[in-house]
């Protein structure tokens, strides 16, 4: 099939970007979506040209990697799927199709579609964890979890950090992100001793680094790859409100480490 | 060269214990005076970066990705392996020692074998701890799963994604630690040198793959957890950053590289579908659980509707060679019975190779619902790269690329034979043997990560409390610093016509044929030559675009493709002088009659320990011999 290719080009953070088309005549139904970005890069390199520098690795949805904004939708057009699992046979023949990067104030673009995700990590700096040194845990069945929270924890924590929420958002808002890391230690047993501060250490810094509020508009969930649901944010809501006021009422007023 | 492998005297059962008491200590106000670098953030890597900065020590933690997060153990999907005996079923850490033992073809090191099954009862209480949400049953206890044709079910999950759970229990762990100021973490970085100072691994020079600056890090000691090098095929399961740059960065400096040629070929992958195919895709080990393997018995009839193909038309052989175990052998036989079939023309694709994994008979017996509730997520992954549904057509599967046994060569301390230099996870060559079992590669990363290293680098750095600061100005890193960047202008400066991609292609398309599933004398020493045309030519006439300062991808895999181009040729040399099968080794002149893996233990009971000796020539080889005190070796057998 044939394609035209509408992509962002953006020598590095502070250059201007603009649109670039690009025709391709020798594209198959069976190509995945990268490997067409591949075809394209080849093309771009035997002519002398830049090829289109984009984040992949696993090609299987599961690390996150791979950030792309096709046709306006973060991921592209396939419903929970991310845009290395998706294949151009979701395309037709002669179809124009416009790639962008994931944008947001705190993803700031290094070049082209790659963006830098590093406020996800400090976000988790902030408190996504369990203190719980090497060597210092107990047998693994000395606490049993019930299933269902169980299975719970694990939908959220399904979450691969890829970003899609916030490049959804009108407002650039992490909270689905966020959410699903603090649900899934919020449902576990072990992750109770650390909860109220974990909760409002992590949605400072998510506020520090620039992302905008909820406002409940769901459009991350439709766009999540991995499907994680807003009930984790109402989630997140609860606890937040919570442990403002459990924390009030305790000496300890500065969370930061 | 006396390879030392270190292994503590006393009984298998106790070497452990008595050496984690005796190893010397470094006191906590010296912990923070020592330096280690990290390189990589796998389970191997995390888990290690976490604990020695748990511990104290200062840590510096490399990955090429733009997180710790995404390295490529996130991928994993079916499980790990622990000697709980949660299900009573009569496991134990011997049994799990034992299985690991024999599953490697006793081609592995007893000491460290015991050891990883001692620890594997530690990694899943520390993984429960630090949220891991594992499978549970409706009691609230943890959940297992049988896996590779072992006899009890020792496999710990979550869902299908084993892998990345683990990845991120460790990454928050990392996490932390780089929060409390003991580990810092350099993201989209990637060593491209170690530093030799006296002797002793003294740091690394990285390049900072955002503003393409050449950094020096100078360090007591220097780990790498920098994963497997399956992508000396070019087509594999690996995630396509897999490489093996920062290991044979080693090996040029003096680290000795184990067992090269032992790699493994996953059975049930989905096929390669064209030419512009970029990687390939496990389908899980379980399927095989209720899929019948088959392929027409007459080679007329191999294009044809399979609906078409009456029962007795059909071979389904690996029931008829295996009647023991059936479609359920061990994943080295099932691999090489598959291209026996597509070798006598019975491909079921028109194009390439493929075979069928039929789920009729299952659905027929246990019904659609029960078939979608095992596999449903398997079947929409393979329906959606396909465009086919399994539920009514067999799947099409052939075998590809996925672990790599081989690697650095590492004693029982994980050092590798530089000072100062350890190798952990899938980058050393330690713990499988020929051959690995499923679900123990995560054990082994969590175990080196967690457990090992931080006792056993103790040994080292109690000895480098009083050396100071390492300096970065060192000659040593001026030298190493401009070897690096003169490769990475020799690589902008060719010019060529020929893309990266092309040379890993050719490289891959010799690799797959000539040292992939079956071996033998002419081919290898026909793909010695192959490869040293492949090399001269790169060097040559490859194309890289753009500049040494800038994000520039293309650059990074040119690196990384000539690595690979020169460890493609030590694989190869490494199945020419084993000249015996065993495990994923399979030479087509040591067969049984019929037809099986015929191992050699009078000759080649050893493991290859290769040392470089400049580009194109020709390495030196170090044996380490095996010497089984506990283990009795036998034949594997499966019929
Ligand atoms: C599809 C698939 C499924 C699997 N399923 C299972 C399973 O179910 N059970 C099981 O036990 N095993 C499984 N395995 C194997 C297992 O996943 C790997 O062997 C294991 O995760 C490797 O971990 P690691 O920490 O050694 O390396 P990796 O996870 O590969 O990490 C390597 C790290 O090194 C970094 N790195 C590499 N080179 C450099 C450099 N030059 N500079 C800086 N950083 C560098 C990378 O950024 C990365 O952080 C599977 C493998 C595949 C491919
Ligand atoms: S919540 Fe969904 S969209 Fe957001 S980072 Fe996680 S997986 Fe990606
Ligand atoms: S490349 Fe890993 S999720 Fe897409």
């Amino acid at each position: 099939m044939k394609i035209t290719l509408k992509v962002w080009r953006q020598k590095n953070a502070k250059a201007q970007g603009q649109l670039e088309t690009y025709q391709l005549d020798n594209v198959t139904t069976d190509m995945s979506f990268l490997e067409m970005m591949d075809t394209l890069n080849q093309k771009l390199i035997k002519e002398g040209k830049d090829p289109v520098a984009f984040d992949h690795d696993c090609r299987e949805g599961i690390c996150g990697m791979c950030s792309m904004v096709i046709n306006g939708k973060p991921h592209g057009p396939l419903k929970a799927t991310t845009t290395c699992q998706l294949h151009m046979r979701s395309f037709k023949d002669g179809e124009t199709i416009t790639i962008e990067p994931f944008r947001a104030g705190a993803f700031p673009i290094v070049k082209d579609l790659t963006v830098e995700r590093a406020a996800f990590d400090r976000i988790i700096q902030a408190g996504g964890y369990i203190s719980v040194n090497t060597g210092n845990a107990i047998d693994a069945n000395a606490t049993p979890v019930e299933k269902a929270l169980a299975d719970q924890a694990m939908d959220a924590a399904e979450c691969i950090g890829c970003g899609a929420c916030v490049a959804a958002c009108k407002n650039s808002s992490a909270m689905l992100f966020l959410s699903a890391k603090v649900s899934h230690l919020a449902l576990l047993p072990q992750g109770q001793p650390e909860r109220a501060r974990r909760v409002l250490n992590m949605v400072k810094q998510h506020d520090d680094e620039g992302f905008g509020s909820c406002t409940n508009t769901k459009a991350c969930e439709a766009e999540c790859p991995k499907q994680i649901s807003v009930t984790n944010i109402a989630r997140l809501n609860r606890d937040y409100l919570w442990a403002s006021f459990t924390t009030q009422n305790t000496k300890e007023k500065n969370f930061s480490m | 060269m006396q390879l030392n492998s270190k292994i503590p005297a006393g009984n298998l059962p106790d070497k452990w214990d008595t050496y984690r008491s005796t190893v010397p200590l470094v006191s906590p106000a010296n912990k923070r005076r020592i330096d280690v670098i990290v390189v990589g953030s796998g389970l191997a890597g995390a888990a290690a970066a976490a604990t020695l900065g748990e511990l104290g020590y200062n840590v510096k933690c490399f990955c090429f990705q733009d997180s710790p997060r995404r390295a490529h153990s996130i991928a994993a999907q079916g499980g790990i392996n622990a000697a709980k005996n949660y299900q009573n079923d009569g496991d134990s850490i011997w049994r799990l020692f034992y299985d690991t033992i024999k599953g490697g073809d006793y081609r592995a090191r007893e000491a460290n074998v015991h050891r990883l099954a001692e620890c594997s009862v530690h990694i899943i209480d520390q993984c429960v701890a630090q949220g891991v949400p594992f499978a549970r049953e409706y009691g609230g206890l943890l959940a297992n799963r049988s896996f590779g044709g072992v006899q009890v079910s020792r496999t710990f999950y979550a869902r299908g994604q084993t892998g990345q759970q683990l990845l991120l229990g460790a990454y928050s762990a990392l996490e932390r630690q780089i929060a409390a100021g003991s580990v810092t973490m350099y993201n989209r970085h990637e060593m491209l040198d170690v530093v030799i100072i006296d002797g002793k691994a003294r740091g690394i020079i990285a390049r900072n793959l955002v503003t393409g600056e050449i950094e020096r890090h100078g360090a007591h000691a220097v780990a790498l957890c920098t994963g497997g090098y399956g992508n000396a095929f070019f087509l594999s399961t690996n995630a396509m950053g897999s490489n093996v740059t920062a290991a044979w960065k080693a090996h040029r400096k003096g680290a000795l590289f184990g067992n090269p040629c032992f790699t493994q070929i996953h059975p049930t992958c989905i096929p390669v579908s064209g030419h512009f195919q970029s990687k390939l895709t496990l389908m899980s080990e379980s399927l095989r659980n209720d899929g019948r393997v088959w392929v027409p018995k007459k080679i007329d009839d191999r294009l044809k509707d399979p609906s078409q193909i009456a029962e007795e038309d059909r071979d389904y052989y690996l029931e008829r060679r295996y009647p023991a175990f059936g479609n359920l052998v061990p994943r080295d036989i099932a691999s090489r019975a598959a291209k026996v079939e597509c070798d006598a023309g019975k491909s079921v694709i028109k194009n390439g190779h493929a075979v069928y994994l039929d789920f009729s008979d299952a659905i027929k017996r246990l019904g659609k619902d029960t078939i979608a509730e095992r596999y449903g997520n398997l079947f929409d992954m393979y329906q959606r790269i396909t465009d086919e549904n399994p539920y009514e057509k067999p799947m099409k599967i052939f075998p590809a690329v996925h672990y790599t046994m081989g690697g650095l060569w590492v004693d029982y301390e994980l050092s590798t034979n530089i000072p100062g230099l350890y190798a952990l996870g899938e980058a050393n060559f330690s713990d499988h043997g020929a051959n690995r079992l499923g679900a123990s590669a995560l054990m082994q990363g969590l175990a080196d990560g967690y457990f090992v290293l931080p006792v056993t680098i103790g040994s080292y750095l109690s000895n480098e409390i009083r050396t100071g600061k390492i300096d970065t100005n060192h000659p040593e890193f001026a030298k190493a610093e401009k070897t690096v960047q003169d490769n990475l202008n020799q690589y902008l400066g060719i010019n060529g016509k020929t893309t990266v991609d092309e040379f890993h292609m050719e490289l891959g398309k010799v690799m797959w044929d000539k040292c992939g599933m079956a071996r033998n004398a002419k081919g290898l020493q026909q793909a010695i030559s192959d490869l040293k045309g492949i090399r001269e030519q790169f060097y040559k006439d490859v194309r890289v675009p753009g500049t040494a300062n800038e994000f520039n991808p293309e650059l990074e895999k040119a690196g990384r493709v000539a690595d690979f181009l020169e460890l493609g040729e030590l694989m190869v040399r490494d199945a020419l002088n084993r000249n015996e099968s065993c495990g994923g080794h399979f030479r087509e002149e040591h067969v049984t009659p019929d037809g099986e893996a015929d191992r050699d233990d009078d000759n080649f009971m050893y493991v290859a320990a290769w040392e470089y000796k400049g580009m194109g020539n020709e390495p030196a080889l170090h044996k380490e011999s095996l010497n089984y005190e506990v283990v009795k070796p036998v034949k594997r057998n499966y019929k």
